[in-house]
């Protein structure tokens, strides 16, 4: 599968899912158990992705280096109420000095 | 709470706002704005990240003006970065997206866009667009801000998407930049403003425990929809009725 046909699938599979949200009578609004796990949906992806984004090694598994350390000063950074880009740019800027000190 | 009743031509969509006042437009303008230059500016990470990640700047700025929704292209970027499969990418940004379907169903009762305007709406509808629209007093306030605010975030988060990538781009090494630490930084961020709850919390411990322990064996991308079951575990589990936390939140996240 082509990367550009992996992205045009996913942007039309985005599209459609917000379409759906207007065209459907919102009468047929799921059960409330349903829409408790739409909503925690996020959570549940979002947590996953920091985890692997953390922590996968390039050639498969788990490591430790330098991105855990961005992930906590940015973290702490959210815990200062900072906004998204600062909280962004912390992350980097702590990893990529570790690097250059020499800490992979 | 929004007043529904008496609201004809009610067909025209926030850029053509008619009898609203003055005052209202100037705060329902200023305040869908400014959500979108802050919104569209970490554009610029996602730029980065997706020329990081082995997409091409086009293909980045794609993801940015098609898809248009911040947590499914960051998602979606990180999954290909990640020596994902292509249908793990796809997979895991939908299901991310689906919470837009649920702010269509919202959107739509204040909208009453038919046609090719409805289908530009569809495209719009995200987590900044919807919370200022829902936000507004009234109908018409409602369909100005979301108009405005998802324009503003559309143009802005472009803008940014193509600068980011284009910077991107000319540093090379992701990593001698931090730019893999900078995609954790960014779903923690995501995150952040929906972990409010118990149930949200709860779901996270439990999304932890899934990936950590599919991550070993299984190929890059699965653990993430594997750790989507959390969301399906917490939800469904039985609770008694008082206890009733509200885990949507996610408001000030793309």
């Amino acid at each position: 599968m082509s990367l550009w046909f992996t992205v045009l699938a996913a942007c039309a599979l985005a599209f459609l899912t917000k379409l759906a949200g207007h065209y459907v009578p919102s009468a047929k609004l799921e059960g409330r158990r349903m829409r408790r796990v739409t909503a925690l949906l996020p959570v549940a992806l979002l947590t996953s992705l920091v985890v692997i984004q953390t922590f996968a090694a390039s050639g498969g598994g788990f490591t430790v280096d330098a991105r855990i350390v961005g992930l906590a000063a940015a973290v702490i950074a959210l815990l200062l109420r900072a906004p998204f880009i600062v909280v962004v740019i912390i992350g980097a800027a702590v990893a990529a000095g570790l690097r250059a000190l020499g800490w992979n | 709470m929004r007043e529904e009743a008496g609201k004809e031509g009610a067909e025209a969509s926030g850029q053509r706002p008619g009898d609203l006042d003055p005052a209202t437009r100037t705060s329902v303008l200023r305040q869908a704005w400014s959500v979108g230059i802050a919104t569209g500016a970490y554009g610029i990470s996602f730029g980065a990240l997706g020329v990081a990640s082995g997409l091409s700047v086009a293909q980045t700025c794609a993801l940015s003006l098609l898809m248009f929704t911040g947590g499914s292209q960051f998602a979606f970027v990180g999954v290909i970065g990640a020596g994902g499969t292509g249908v793990a990418a796809i997979a895991t940004a939908t299901l991310l997206g689906i919470r837009n379907g649920l702010y269509g169903l919202q959107v739509s009762e204040f909208l009453h866009d038919r046609g090719w305007r409805r289908g530009v709406a569809a495209h719009l509808t995200i987590d900044e667009s919807t919370a200022v629209g829902i936000a507004q007093p009234t109908v018409r306030a409602s369909q100005l801000g979301f108009w405005q605010t998802g324009i503003a975030v559309f143009v802005f988060w472009n803008l940014f998407t193509l600068l980011g990538a284009w910077l991107g781009n000319a540093l090379g090494d992701p990593r001698r930049w931090g730019l893999d630490a900078a995609a954790a930084a960014a779903f923690v961020a995501l995150l952040w403003p929906r972990l409010h709850s118990r149930d949200a919390a709860a779901t996270a411990v439990v999304a932890v425990v899934l990936t950590v322990a599919v991550a070993p064996w299984a190929p890059a991308g699965i653990p993430v929809l594997i750790a989507a079951f959390a969301a399906v575990a917490v939800g469904l589990w039985p609770r008694a009725a008082a206890r009733d936390d509200d885990s949507t939140g996610g408001e000030v996240a793309p």
